[in-house]
């Protein structure tokens, strides 16, 4: 039988590939690749892995079934309300905030608030990088007048102390207006061709 | 006897009978190993290479992997307990009573789909957690990640909408706490909540709605999603690399 040229034996791997060396972007120079690493096949390398993780997983919880019980209470009854009634453990948190809040803000605002956000974050990320300086300067500011007003004694005069009687409401709101004031100006007064940074009181071409 | 076994199963693979169901022979080369994965339906989606450090556990702690195989046997064990369960009020309890004292081994089946139901959403959650402290969102993976939260959110309404099937106290009360929150939505508050319960009370049109929810529509999407999330892993290129000097884009 002739041998196949692809054949490479029982024992080898394909630990080679073709790989990207350059990687260019618009605005970067051609930048090199990271190197990835050396590959295995997923037959048999990833499959025994996830064969054992199931056998594994499946042998421990058939073991803790065996002797945990599952809860089963009185049979439910709509006139006779226990207490505490409790949600189930992935809700309490929510069920702690309806402690404090109306149903309004801890059942639906925040829930919704969250999973935007959870949703967005992957737009946010420019956030750690600190290229929307625009962003950042203002909040990092708000931060700090509201880390500054927890050190303010009662009954201190000066118009930085009139800070601590402020509400939370209060500081969401100065956040919001300094980064809308801050990208408003900059973006009117400061911004010039190829939105590059310019003075206003000096004249340029274009 | 070990030698014989392999043997034999050798000689199975060789056959013509295998090779029409596998459309290969024996996986011994590189050639059919690829083809061992996306000839075959069930694998397709993998890539015929991966590589060594995404094998890692520290690179994922397989909790994607975790995730889908309790869900699998969510699946099996949720199918079991159908041939035991009427939803209607009160034979919803009494069932649950019947597997815990008639029903051979019903507790048993019982207690394991509890336990994984639990456990999906802790490992659901910790995935998402792992995912995005590993930077897993960044393009071009944003478009899974979004595919996931809403994956998490499904396995959350999943496991509510299965608490309350027992017909206990802690179901009847945990339900009762859950659904008066939505009325607390403007406008269309009420009216969603009586869509949800099929009436005003958590009663046994309630019952009723979440248990098609719980078996069909809920599964349906969730499998339907995995599919998505899978396959999309695949095509954006694996697992996220983190090397170093790597900002983590590929």
């Amino acid at each position: 039988m002739e041998k196949n040229k692809i054949e490479t034996g029982f024992s080898s791997d394909a630990k080679k590939e073709a790989r990207r060396v350059v990687f260019v972007t618009k605005k970067t120079s051609a930048k090199v690749v990271g190197d990835p690493g050396p590959q295995l096949m997923t037959y048999p390398h990833l499959l025994i892995r996830e064969a054992m993780a199931f056998q594994l997983l499946v042998i421990a919880m058939v073991l803790v079934a065996l002797f945990w019980d599952a809860p089963l209470e009185q049979l439910a009854n709509p006139l006779l309300t226990p207490n505490p009634a409790k949600a189930p453990w992935y809700f309490l948190g929510l069920q702690e905030l309806l402690h404090f809040f109306p149903p309004f803000v801890a059942g639906i605002l925040i829930p919704t608030l969250v999973v935007v956000l959870i949703t967005v974050i992957i737009l946010l990320a420019f956030l750690a990088v600190f290229h929307a300086w625009t962003i950042f300067a203002p909040t990092a500011l708000v931060a700090a007048l509201l880390l500054f007003s927890y050190t303010v004694r009662e009954g201190q005069k000066g118009w930085l102390n009139v800070l601590a009687t402020k509400s939370l409401s209060w500081w969401v709101m100065t956040w919001f207006i300094a980064v809308a004031v801050c990208l408003t100006v900059v973006g009117t007064f400061f911004r010039g061709p190829g939105w590059s940074w310019v003075w206003p009181w000096r004249t340029h071409a274009g | 006897m070990a030698a014989t076994l392999h043997s034999a199963l050798q000689n199975l693979r060789e056959t013509k009978v295998w090779k029409s169901i596998f459309r290969r022979g024996p996986a011994n080369t590189n050639r059919t190993r690829s083809i061992a994965v996306f000839g075959n339906l069930f694998l397709h989606w993998l890539p015929v290479k991966v590589r060594e450090k995404s094998l890692r556990v520290r690179a994922s702690y397989y909790l994607g992997s975790i995730s889908f195989i309790l869900f699998i046997v969510l699946f099996v064990t949720g199918i079991l307990l159908m041939f035991y369960y009427h939803p209607a009020v009160p034979h919803a309890y009494r069932d649950m009573k019947d597997l815990q004292f008639v029903v051979a081994n019903g507790i048993f089946l019982r207690n394991l789909h509890r336990l994984a139901a639990h456990l999906m959403v802790f490992a659901v959650f910790w995935h998402m957690f792992h995912v995005f402290y590993r930077g897993g969102y960044k393009p071009p993976h944003e478009f899974n990640w979004v595919v996931g939260v809403v994956l998490l959110l499904v396995t959350l309404f999943l496991s509510y909408t299965g608490y309350l099937l027992p017909w206990d106290q802690l179901a009847f009360w945990a339900v009762t706490v859950g659904t008066n929150i939505i009325s607390a939505m403007p406008v269309v508050g009420n009216k969603t909540r009586f869509l949800l319960l099929g009436g005003n009370i958590v009663g046994e049109n309630a019952l009723l709605r979440f248990y098609v929810l719980h078996v069909v529509i809920l599964p349906l999407l969730a499998f339907l999603l995995i599919g998505i999330h899978f396959w999309r892993v695949q095509k954006d290129g694996g697992l996220t690399a983190r090397s170093k000097g790597d900002d983590g884009k590929e």
